[in-house]
């Protein structure tokens, strides 16, 4: 295991030996010690390695991440795993604002609570918050899948396009175009795989399922109270 | 009143300025769908342009240079701040961003042929990255929009700058429009979304606000690409001093500046015309930005918005811009609005110039479509070949100019060699009214 001073050695250095291994296919295990809550670590990795950050991050960490497996072994700051395209970040901590905002595929999961904006803008990603998520979570949220086993803040999947999003606690209230819909079987297969994935402690039937009402998908003069 | 009879004169009926034919017609037509105009272009009113100013030339006091013989130097080099590999064109035109999916595929390999065939660059758009755009672009500046649309990091690494869009002169606040019309299979697949269904993209970036969180984000960008490639930051000119400050703040290597007139591939006709700066009036103001913070030439500064001419661009330039970027009238050039089309304009209830409903997806010259047939009208390999003859036309007249002021480097050209035509025109370009040695705002005249 390679074990990395983020304070001695700078930033730099981190990415760009991690970015060395990009398209390899050798899987190899990184220690970052002294994260002291810097922004952009770990960001656009391409191999299937595992990197465990020891403490807690700033912004962005793991960007844009593909194939990588990155745990934070403290709570991260906002835009964690942005645009991620495969891979997993595993969070023991808490989360800041529009975590795994955009992402389009790959696993977030956040073992504390999530703060506003969680999966903006979601693009294919599946996310599973074990705590709360806050106000604005999943706003425009295209594909993949949001699962708050906690509370969800105001406004839950305002102007959803095609993302899932599955909550166990309450919602304090819905954006505009997001209803609550039936949890078919097909949810409840996803909802296994992703809270055994993410070593959830929650069943599947708890779920409430959210989605688009489609209303807001073609533009009528009679819907511009909505937004 | 009407007395023939007893012969009496009569009122003319008068129109009112106030309440015009085409203002009437808007209102009715808005009265009767419910749903205001959305269009393609940039502002169609007239404003203080470019138009607005000459060149002095040379004359006792200063000497030209001679037109064939006497070299002027056009090139231009982008991202000198801190990219290791920094863009170097040959000519200081580039291509501005316009996306796949407003525009079709060979329209976006056309630009890409042109551009490279002139040495400068194409830039993508709100859709991602197209291998055509990739494969026919020499240099080729990625778009990185609040949509976020195909965003990823093998297309980050893949592009030679990327351009963090935060606005655009057309519509600066506002988000991007693709109407469901054109959602084509392969439009919804890069950009994940259902076929059909109208696309209002975000008009903030999803996870940063405000120049701090920028600042951050530009760092990320940075990291990810490994310091390679440079940095622009795009902005629609409505605070052209305070939005460049921030820009050079947050680190970036090239501010784009777009005006007004800029184009836009569909938004609300009430956007285009009454939000934002005439090009004219965002120039002097970044470039004093630059300047108050030593930051002139060292980050570039690229003007958009009503392009048309070498003389544009030699003015831009003589204001303190180091290049231009062109979107309206590269699409001109390949072949939007040309005069062959005139019976099929007339169709759509419209004119040759006047056509802008580029959102409906049904554009008679081929170029904002998704339609497998009517995209075939353009070719690209003989519409490149227009845009870099267009390029490379605006290049020398560009050129001419310089010579005649007596300058060996397009980016000599300085704002004594201009004056302006009328006092607005001099307010915002800061140069004296023509046989004045004042402008409105000049101390101690
Ligand atoms: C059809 C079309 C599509 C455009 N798409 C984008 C876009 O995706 N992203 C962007 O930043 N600007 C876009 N723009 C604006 C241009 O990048 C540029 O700012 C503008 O066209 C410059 O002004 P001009 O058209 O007068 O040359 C678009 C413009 C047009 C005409």
């Amino acid at each position: 295991m390679q074990v990395f001073d983020l304070e001695a050695e700078g930033l730099r250095a981190l990415n760009s030996s991690l970015h060395e291994l990009n398209g390899s296919t050798e899987p190899g295990r990184w220690e970052i010690v002294n994260p002291k809550g810097s922004h952009a670590i770990a960001v656009g990795l391409d191999a299937p390695i595992e990197v465990t950050v020891k403490g807690s991050t700033g912004y962005y960490c793991a960007g844009m991440n593909k194939q990588a497996t990155v745990n934070v072994h403290g709570s991260v700051g906002p835009g964690v795993a942005e645009n991620m395209m495969s891979g997993a970040v595993i969070v023991e901590g808490d989360a800041s604002q529009y975590a795994g905002a955009t992402g389009r595929g790959g696993l977030l999961v956040i073992k504390g609570n999530a703060s506003s904006r969680c999966g903006i803008s979601m693009k294919g990603i599946d996310i599973v918050v074990h705590g709360n998520i806050g106000h604005m979570s999943a706003f425009m949220a295209q594909a993949g899948n949001l699962v708050v086993c906690g509370d969800a803040g105001d406004a839950l999947g305002d102007s959803l396009y095609e993302a899932r999003l599955f909550v166990r606690g309450s919602v304090k209230s819905l954006g505009a175009d997001c209803i609550e819909k039936e949890l078919r079987p097909e949810h409840i297969e996803i909802l296994k795989d992703l809270l055994a994935r993410s070593g959830a402690d929650a069943k599947p039937e708890e779920f409430k399922r959210y989605g688009s009402a489609r209303q807001l998908y073609n533009f009528d003069v009679d819907n511009v109270g909505a937004y | 009143m009407k007395d023939t009879q007893n012969n009496i004169p009569r009122t003319i009926p008068q129109q009112s300025a106030t309440f015009s034919n085409p203002i009437n017609a808007e209102i009715r037509r808005a009265a009767a769908t419910g749903i205001y105009d959305i269009r393609g272009g940039g502002a169609k009113r007239r404003v203080p342009h470019f138009d607005d100013l000459l060149f002095l030339g040379a004359s006792i006091s200063r000497y030209p240079l001679e037109g064939y013989r006497e070299k002027c130097d056009t090139s231009v080099v982008l991202g000198t701040r801190y990219a290791k590999k920094p863009i170097r064109l040959d000519i200081p035109i580039t291509i501005a961003g316009m996306s796949f999916g407003a525009l079709s595929g060979p329209a976006k390999e056309a630009l890409g042929r042109g551009a490279s065939a002139a040495g400068t660059s194409t830039t993508t758009g709100d859709g991602g990255m197209t291998s055509e755009e990739r494969s026919h672009s020499t240099q080729l500046v990625y778009q990185y929009l609040p949509s976020r649309y195909g965003m990823n990091p093998d297309d980050l690494r893949r592009a030679d700058a990327i351009e963090v869009v935060v606005g655009q002169g057309a519509k600066p606040g506002g988000g991007g429009m693709l109407l469901g019309q054109k959602i084509s299979d392969r439009v919804a697949d890069m950009r994940t979304l259902p076929k059909g269904i109208d696309q209002r993209s975000a008009c903030r970036h999803p996870d940063w606000t405000g120049p701090d969180d920028l600042e951050i984000k530009i760092l990320e960008l940075r990291e990810i690409t490994n310091w390679q490639v440079p940095i622009f930051i795009k902005v629609g000119g409505t605070r052209p001093y305070y939005d460049t400050a921030l820009a050079v703040k947050a680190g970036a290597d090239v501010v784009v500046l777009d005006g007004m007139q800029g184009g836009t591939a569909a938004t609300q006709d009430v956007f285009i015309e009454h939000v934002g700066l005439p090009t004219l009036a965002c120039i002097r103001p970044a470039v004093q930005a630059l300047q108050d913070l030593g930051m002139h030439r060292e980050v570039q500064l690229i003007v958009s918005g009503g392009i048309r001419s070498g003389a544009d661009v030699a003015k831009a330039l003589a204001m303190g811009a180091d290049a231009v970027s062109i979107g309206t009238a590269a699409m001109i050039a390949i072949g939007d609005n040309d005069p062959k089309w005139e019976s099929e304009y007339q169709k759509l209830g419209t004119t040759t110039g006047a056509y802008d409903d580029w959102h409906e997806g049904m554009d008679p010259a081929g170029i904002t479509t998704q339609d497998a047939e009517l995209m075939k009208r353009v070719d690209p390999v003989e519409a490149g070949r227009r845009l870099s003859n267009y390029l490379k036309v605006m290049t020398l007249e560009a050129q001419t100019i310089a010579r005649a002021c007596g300058h060996n480097k397009l980016q000599n050209l300085e704002p004594e060699d201009l004056c302006a035509l009328t006092m607005e025109a001099a307010a915002m370009a800061r140069v004296p009214l023509a046989g004045t040695s004042w402008y409105p705002g000049k101390e101690g005249f």
